[in-house]
C-alpha cells in the first residue's frame, strides 16, 4: 500500500463492514491502551476479568512461542527483554533518526538497513518486525477483550491518534488496524476525543483547552464548544515528547550513579529496559510521595537509588516548560489569550505528575479539570464517536490539520499548500509551472511541517508528473491538488491543465509502508487467521445457541401444554445437550446439538403457530380481519 | 458557486462572525463526512467534497483580510501571488524600515511595541477598505490590500521573533 493511494474517496470499505456488529472506541496509547463502548450516549471502558481497563501497550514474542500482549507481556520484560517491545507507538511512521537513546543505547534492537528512508523495523526474537504489525497485536488483543466482554463480534472501531501525528504515523495506525482485521470508522485526534467525553457529559459551552501528555506524545488543542458542536480552533504538539522522557531522564541518572560507584556495566538493550521499568515505577510513586527509592537489578551487583520529588521535578521541569511553550504557541495561533479559556482538561497518565498540574494551573490561572480518569477519557470519547458514527448523533466534530502541507520548490524551499489548523476535510490546489523550455516532467515532493527548508520538514512522498508536452518555460500550468480527509489522511494528485494529454503519476512511498511490506504482514496475519476465525465462529455459535435456548424456554413456559410428556422429555434432553455443548469449546458439537434441538422443536413450533393463528382469528369479524391484515 | 453563496450569506465586506458560524455549522451538520460513514461510496465522496468546499469558504470568510482579498477578487481586483515582489515603492520603503526595526529589536517589549503598531495599522487599513469598495477605486484597493497583506506577514514575523527571544531568555 502506497502512501498516496490510501483512502481514495469511492474506495470500497473492507468486506464484512457488517451491520449488527458493534463499533468500539480504542485509545492505542504509547504506554497503555484502552477499549471502550458507548450505548445510548453512555461510554464505558471494557475491563478484563481482574477489573483492569488499562492494557499495557507491550508485546512479547516469548521464546516458548506465540504472542503475548499487555500485562502478561510486561511481566516477561525482566526475563526475556529481547523478546519484548514497549512504547512501539513512538516508532509508528518514523525513521531511525527519530529515536531516543538512554546512555547512548536504544531500548530496541533495530533491524539493520531499516529506518534510513523508510519506517524503522525492529529485530525481536530473531525476526524483523515492523511497528505496524506489533501495534496490530495490541489491537487484536483489544478486539478480543471487547468480544469477550460484549459476547459479540467486533469489526469496526474509532481509533484515536495524537493530534500532532503526521501523515505517515496516521497511515501506519490505519494499516495496523487493517492487519488486526478492524475497519477504522474514523481516526479521531486524542484531545478532540477527550473533549467529547467531557463536553457531552456536562453540556459545556465556551473555549476549552485539552492538555494531553501521554507516554510518548504531547498535544495541546483549543476547542470551542457550542450546542453540540466541537470546533477545534488550533492544535499543536510534539510527537516525541511524553512521560517516557521523564523515565529516560531518571534511568540515565541511575545508570550514571552506578558508573560513579565504580560498577562497570555492559549497558545493552536489556539493561536500558530494566532501568526504564524501574524509573517508571519510581516516577509514579513520586506523584503521591515526597521521596522514593528502588533497587536496580543489573549485572552481578544490584544497586539502590533514592530520589526526592524536588530532585525529580528539577529534572522534569525543562520538559514541562516545553509543553507550556507549545501551549502558548497554540493560543497565539488561535489569536486567543490564556485568560479566555473556560477550562483545561487533563489527559494522559503523565498529567498525574504534580509538577505538570502546577504548571498548567499557572498558565491558565485556574485549576485544571480532572473528573474523568485521564487514562480512560480518550477511549471514552472514541467510543462516543463510534456510536455517533454508527447510529447517528447531533454532535458535530470539526477538526483541523495539525501541520502544514506543502511542496518542494526551487532552492529546496517549501511552498505551503494547506496551512496548519485548516479545518478538515479540505481540498486545496496550487498551480506551478515549468522553468525550462521543453521541460516534459516535473518532480513533485510532498512535505509536512512548519519550517521553510525542505530538509527541516518531514518528507511524505515523491512522485513525478511526466508526459508534459514540450512548451516554453512558464507556459505549462501544473495543478497540484491536496486533499485531506476527515481522518487527516492526505491524497495528492497532479495534472497539467493546458493539454488534455494523459498524465502518468509515479508514487514512491517514503515513510508509509511499501506494498510488499503490507502484503507480507497480511500474509503473516493469515498464519493466525485460522485461529482467529475459529475463535470467532465459536463465539458466534455460542451466541446463536444461547438465543435459541432462550426462545425455547419462553415458548415452553407459554405453550408447554401442546407437547406430550414423551415429546417434552425428548426436548428437555436435547436442550440439556445443547447447553453442555455451549459450555465447551467444540463449535461442531454446538452446531450439531443446535440442529438436533431445532429438528425436534419443529412440530412444536408448527403447533404453536396454528394455535396462534386460531387465537388471533377467533371472535374477529371479516372487517376486523381486513383491518388487521392492512396494519 | 462563490463562498458567500455557498454559506448562504450576503456578499458583503463586513460579516457578523456569529452569523457566519451559524451558517457554517448548520451546513456542516448536513454534509460532514461523519454523517456519511455508512453511506455508499458515491454519497461519501459527494459529502466529502461539499464539506471541503464549506471549509474553504468558511476559512476564507472568517479572516477579515482573506475575506477582503476574496471580496476584491469578486469585484475584479486581482493581487499578485504570495512571495511576489512588491511593485509599490512607497510600501517597499515602509516594509524595509519596519523589518530593520524588528531585526534590531532585542527585547520582548520592543517586539511587542512593533507588533502592536502593525495591528493598529491593519485595523485602520481594514476599516478604510469599505469606502474604497464603495467608490470602486480599483488601484487604491489593490494598493491597500497589498499593504494589509504585508502587515499581516510582518505580524507573523514579529511573533516568531518574540518566541525566539523568549526561548533565548528561558
Amino acid at each position: 500500500m502506497t502512501l498516496l493511494e490510501i483512502h481514495e474517496p469511492g474506495e470500497t470499505p473492507l468486506p464484512h463492514a457488517g451491520e449488527g456488529t458493534l463499533a468500539v472506541g480504542i485509545d492505542l496509547g504509547t504506554t497503555n491502551s484502552v477499549v471502550a463502548i458507548a450505548r445510548e450516549g453512555k461510554p464505558a471502558a471494557l475491563h478484563d476479568e481482574t477489573g483492569r481497563a488499562l492494557v499495557p501497550s507491550v508485546v512479547a514474542y516469548p521464546a516458548a512461542g506465540g504472542v503475548r500482549v499487555g500485562e502478561e507481556a510486561r511481566l516477561l520484560m525482566a526475563k526475556e527483554p529481547r523478546n519484548v517491545v514497549a512504547s512501539v507507538k513512538r516508532l509508528m511512521g518514523r525513521g531511525a533518526a527519530d529515536l531516543h537513546t538512554v546512555a547512548g543505547v536504544l531500548p530496541y534492537e533495530i533491524e539493520p538497513g531499516s529506518g534510513e528512508t523508510d519506517m524503522v523495523k525492529l529485530r525481536i526474537a530473531g525476526k524483523p518486525r515492523s511497528p505496524v504489525e506489533i501495534s496490530a497485536e495490541i489491537l487484536k488483543a483489544l478486539r478480543a477483550r471487547a468480544e469477550a466482554a460484549l459476547d459479540k463480534s467486533v469489526e469496526r472501531a474509532v481509533i484515536t491518534v495524537p493530534a500532532y501525528f503526521d501523515d505517515a504515523a496516521r497511515t501506519a495506525t490505519r494499516d495496523a488496524a487493517r492487519v488486526a482485521g478492524l475497519e477504522v470508522l474514523r481516526l479521531v485526534n486524542e484531545p478532540t476525543a477527550a473533549a467529547l467525553a467531557y463536553g457531552l457529559d456536562k453540556g459545556s459551552e465556551g473555549l476549552y483547552a485539552v492538555y494531553d501528555l501521554g507516554g510518548g506524545t504531547f498535544d495541546f488543542s483549543l476547542l470551542r464548544l457550542e450546542k453540540g458542536v466541537f470546533q477545534v480552533l488550533a492544535t499543536g504538539g510534539d510527537t516525541a515528547l511524553g512521560g517516557d522522557d521523564f523515565d529516560r531522564a531518571l534511568a540515565e541518572r541511575m545508570l550514571a550513579e552506578r558508573k560513579r560507584d565504580g560498577l562497570a556495566d555492559l549497558i545493552d538493550e536489556g539493561a536500558v529496559k530494566a532501568a526504564l521499568a524501574l524509573a517508571r515505577q519510581m516516577k509514579e510513586q513520586l506523584s503521591d510521595r515526597e521521596k522514593t527509592s528502588g533497587r536496580l537489578e543489573l549485572g552481578a551487583v544490584p544497586s539502590f537509588h533514592a530520589i526526592t520529588r524536588a530532585e525529580f521535578e528539577a529534572m522534569a521541569d525543562g520538559l514541562v516548560k516545553r509543553t507550556i511553550e507549545i501551549a502558548r504557541h497554540v493560543l497565539a495561533d488561535a489569536g486567543m489569550a490564556a485568560s479566555e479559556i473556560h477550562g483545561v482538561v487533563l489527559v494522559g497518565g503523565s498529567t498525574r505528575v504534580p509538577l505538570v498540574r502546577r504548571r498548567v494551573a499557572e498558565m491558565i490561572g485556574k485549576p485544571p479539570l480532572t473528573d474523568i480518569d485521564p487514562d480512560e477519557v480518550v477511549a471514552l470519547g472514541a467510543a462516543l464517536q463510534a456510536e455517533a458514527l454508527t447510529s447517528g448523533s447531533d454532535t458535530l466534530l470539526l477538526d483541523v490539520t495539525p501541520l502544514s502541507l506543502g511542496l518542494e520548490t526551487m532552492g529546496e524551499l517549501v511552498e505551503k499548500v494547506v496551512p496548519r489548523n485548516t479545518p478538515i476535510p479540505v481540498q486545496l490546489a496550487q498551480e506551478f509551472t515549468t522553468y525550462q523550455d521543453g521541460q516534459t516532467a516535473m518532480a513533485i515532493h510532498v512535505v509536512q511541517g512548519e519550517r521553510e527548508m525542505v530538509a527541516d520538514c518531514r518528507s511524505l512522498a515523491r512522485f513525478e508528473l511526466t508526459g508534459i508536452p514540450p512548451m516554453t518555460a512558464g507556459a505549462a500550468r501544473i495543478r497540484v491538488a491536496f486533499a485531506v480527509d476527515a481522518d487527516g489522511l492526505l491524497t495528492v494528485s497532479a495534472q497539467e491543465r493546458t493539454t488534455g494529454i494523459a498524465q502518468r503519476i509515479e508514487v514512491k512511498p517514503s515513510y508509509g509502508l511499501s506494498h510488499d511490506d503490507m502484503a507480507d504482514m497480511l500474509y503473516d496475519s493469515l498464519e493466525h487467521a485460522e485461529e482467529d476465525m475459529t475463535r470467532r465462529l465459536l463465539t458466534e455459535a455460542r451466541v446463536e445457541a444461547r438465543r435459541s435456548l432462550l426462545a425455547l424456554d419462553t415458548a415452553l413456559a407459554k405453550d408447554g401444554a401442546l407437547l406430550s410428556a414423551e415429546e417434552r422429555g425428548a426436548m428437555d434432553e436435547a436442550r440439556r445437550r445443547l447447553e453442555t455443548a455451549t459450555a465447551g469449546e467444540d463449535r461442531d458439537e454446538i452446531s450439531a446439538a443446535a440442529e438436533a434441538l431445532e429438528a425436534l422443536s419443529k412440530p412444536f413450533a408448527e403447533r404453536r403457530m396454528d394455535r396462534g393463528i386460531r387465537e388471533a382469528l377467533s371472535g374477529l369479524s371479516m372487517n376486523d380481519l381486513e383491518r388487521r391484515v392492512g396494519e | 458557486m462563490d463562498h458567500f453563496a455557498r454559506l448562504g450569506m450576503p456578499a458583503m465586506l463586513d460579516l457578523e462572525p456569529a452569523d457566519l458560524d451559524k451558517a457554517y455549522f448548520s451546513r456542516q451538520r448536513q454534509w460532514h463526512p461523519d454523517r456519511f460513514v455508512s453511506k455508499p461510496p458515491e454519497e461519501k465522496a459527494k459529502a466529502s467534497a461539499e464539506a471541503a468546499a464549506l471549509n474553504d469558504a468558511y476559512r476564507t470568510l472568517k479572516d477579515p483580510l482573506d475575506r477582503a482579498v476574496y471580496f476584491a477578487s469578486l469585484k475584479g481586483v486581482e493581487l499578485p501571488g504570495d512571495g511576489k515582489t512588491i511593485d509599490d515603492p512607497e510600501l517597499l520603503m515602509e516594509a524595509m524600515e519596519v523589518r530593520e526595526a524588528l531585526h534590531e529589536a532585542d527585547t520582548v517589549e520592543a517586539v511587542d511595541a512593533l507588533a502592536e503598531k502593525a495591528r493598529r495599522d491593519m485595523k485602520a487599513a481594514l476599516s478604510g477598505l469599505a469606502s474604497l469598495f464603495l467608490r470602486d477605486d480599483k488601484p487604491a484597493l489593490r494598493k491597500a490590500l497589498l499593504r494589509l497583506r504585508y502587515l499581516d506577514k510582518f505580524a507573523e514575523e514579529a511573533r516568531a521573533r518574540r518566541m525566539n527571544l523568549e526561548r533565548a531568555k528561558a
